[in-house]
């Protein structure tokens, strides 16, 4: 194994750390296809970030904070999630997407290319995970009493809707470290399915987060392995080494 | 706030929601170890006025609460998910750190002991998931939370909905007891009367505006149960529970 794959490996499976640590709120919160969604957003950021020859990463991140501003402020100015107004402006930003998307990278933004992953996404990559671990380890309390009762988590002086803020900007963030290896169409599901997989296993939710945590690192690391020795595309990879995990957890399932 | 015996002060509360009055010119006063029960139909505005108390929604008027009050929030009963793993340790984690205060405020809430650990159904209750909890159950690990934070004073908005009848008596009785251990001035939302005989020393009956305020021998009669609930109630005296 080359130092190469190795780094890809690290990498890959930070952010699947990253990600199964946030996703397991996103679970909680039942916001899971808001989540999944979010990261159609990122599209159109890479697309524009390209045509510019700017890092697509960094187009990712910008297009997916505006998204993020926009799914905190409905979700405080109304109380059900509008899901049909959500799903209408995610599908618009991946047509747009699709659209300015130059078509030799079309396929490689949509489906992840670990190709193209070099020094600077790795540090970038290396020094978000530790700052989405920092941020996300103190606001764990006070997510968790906000998903129990907003109203129990106010009358505490707990800022619910900053906190939230916070957490969907993480969740942002998370999305565009993952859109390199898993693409715009899956990087959601990192999000997602350890954290579902995890919640089926769980007894607490000390044992939830650890496992969502270490599920993500797994998918991460053996789908980046299978991409590599496969020459398949590394979002379908890893993807499904996840959904493996979480097809298993079923069985397994807590009472 | 002058009378030193005074806990709460509201006056002049007005809540609107797009132009839709909920309160209407609300006053009251709380003094200190005093039962309040807060009566009046499905959106009489009850939940509101608390979440004016609690200062988690904006109004027009006053709320003044005592320099030194430190309130205990319970909500109505919460809908936890079954599936949601969270143990009641964690749960009550959020607000205390330290174990032994945790089982103090549990044993208060009548969990019992089993040599070592409080005990849930032969499993230990500090592992048991929120979501496994009975109604009654719930209801007092979320009034061993509120207790967590050596309030003076406990807000229960209906203490009982979704509660079986046996709990429901043991969560009164649990009040009562509680007021006797510590000091303790207790606010309540109900819409049950007798529950309002029984366990409070005031009642301030809600319909949008303040219908009545005062003892409640006194002050609930025909009159003010029409504007409560209607012409059809029918009006019992419930002396029998004194």
């Amino acid at each position: 194994m080359d130092t190469n794959l190795l780094m890809l490996i690290f990498t890959g499976a930070l952010v699947g750390a990253s990600s199964g640590f946030l996703g397991s709120f996103m679970v909680l919160k039942r916001m899971s296809l808001v989540g999944d969604a979010l990261s159609h957003v990122a599209l159109p950021g890479m697309a524009i970030a390209l045509t510019m020859a700017i890092n697509p990463m960094l187009g990712a991140l910008v297009a997916l904070t505006v998204a993020v501003f926009g799914i905190w402020y409905l979700g405080e100015k109304t109380e059900i999630y509008p899901e049909a107004l959500v799903g209408v402006f995610f599908t618009a930003s991946l047509a747009i997407g699709i659209l300015v998307t130059p078509e030799p990278e079309l396929l490689e933004a949509l489906f992840g290319n670990l190709e193209t992953i070099g020094l600077f996404d790795s540090v970038v990559t290396i020094f978000a995970s530790f700052l989405i671990f920092i941020v996300t380890l103190r606001l764990s309390d006070k997510l968790l009493l906000g998903v129990v009762s907003e109203d129990l988590a106010k009358s505490g002086g707990i800022k619910v809707s900053k906190v939230n803020l916070i957490y969907l900007l993480l969740v942002g963030l998370v999305v565009a470290l993952g859109v390199k290896f898993v693409g715009t169409l899956l990087t959601g599901a990192m999000v997602i399915v350890p954290a579902a997989a995890a919640k089926n296993l769980a007894k607490s939710i000390k044992s939830f987060q650890i496992v969502s945590v270490l599920i993500g690192v797994l998918s991460a690391a053996f789908g980046i392995i299978i991409a590599q020795a496969t020459e398949i595309a590394s979002g379908p990879a890893v993807v499904l080494v996840s959904i493996t995990a979480f097809v298993i957890s079923y069985f397994f399932k807590a009472e | 706030m002058n009378d030193k015996n005074l806990l709460l002060s509201v006056s002049k509360l007005n809540v609107s929601f797009n132009s839709h009055k909920i309160l209407d010119d609300i006053s009251f006063e709380v003094k200190r170890d005093d039962t309040l029960a807060i009566i009046g139909p499905n959106g009489a505005g009850k939940t509101v006025l608390f979440k004016c108390l609690l200062e988690l929604i904006p109004y027009e008027g006053e709320v003044k609460w005592a320099k030194d009050v430190k309130i205990g929030y319970v909500p109505q009963r919460l809908n936890v998910g079954k599936d949601l793993p969270l143990t009641v340790e964690e749960f009550l984690r959020f607000k205390e750190k330290s174990s032994k205060k945790i089982e103090e405020v549990l044993t208060m809430v009548g969990f019992k002991r089993n040599k070592e650990h409080l005990i849930h159904r032969g499993k230990r209750l500090l592992k048991t998931r929120l979501g496994v909890l009975s109604g009654g159950e719930f209801q007092r690990i979320l009034i061993a939370y509120a207790l967590l934070g050596n309030p003076n004073v406990l807000l229960f908005d209906e203490p009982t909905s979704g509660v079986d009848v046996s709990a429901e008596e043991t969560v009164y009785s649990l009040i009562e007891r509680l007021k006797k251990e510590v000091d303790l001035t207790i606010i309540f939302i109900s819409h049950e009367l007798g529950i309002v005989y029984k366990h409070a020393a005031s009642v301030l009956c809600l319909n949008k505006e303040k219908v009545c305020f005062g003892p409640p021998h006194d002050v609930i009669d025909k009159e003010s149960l029409q504007k409560l609930y209607g012409e059809d109630v029918h009006f019992h005296h419930h002396d029998d529970h004194f």
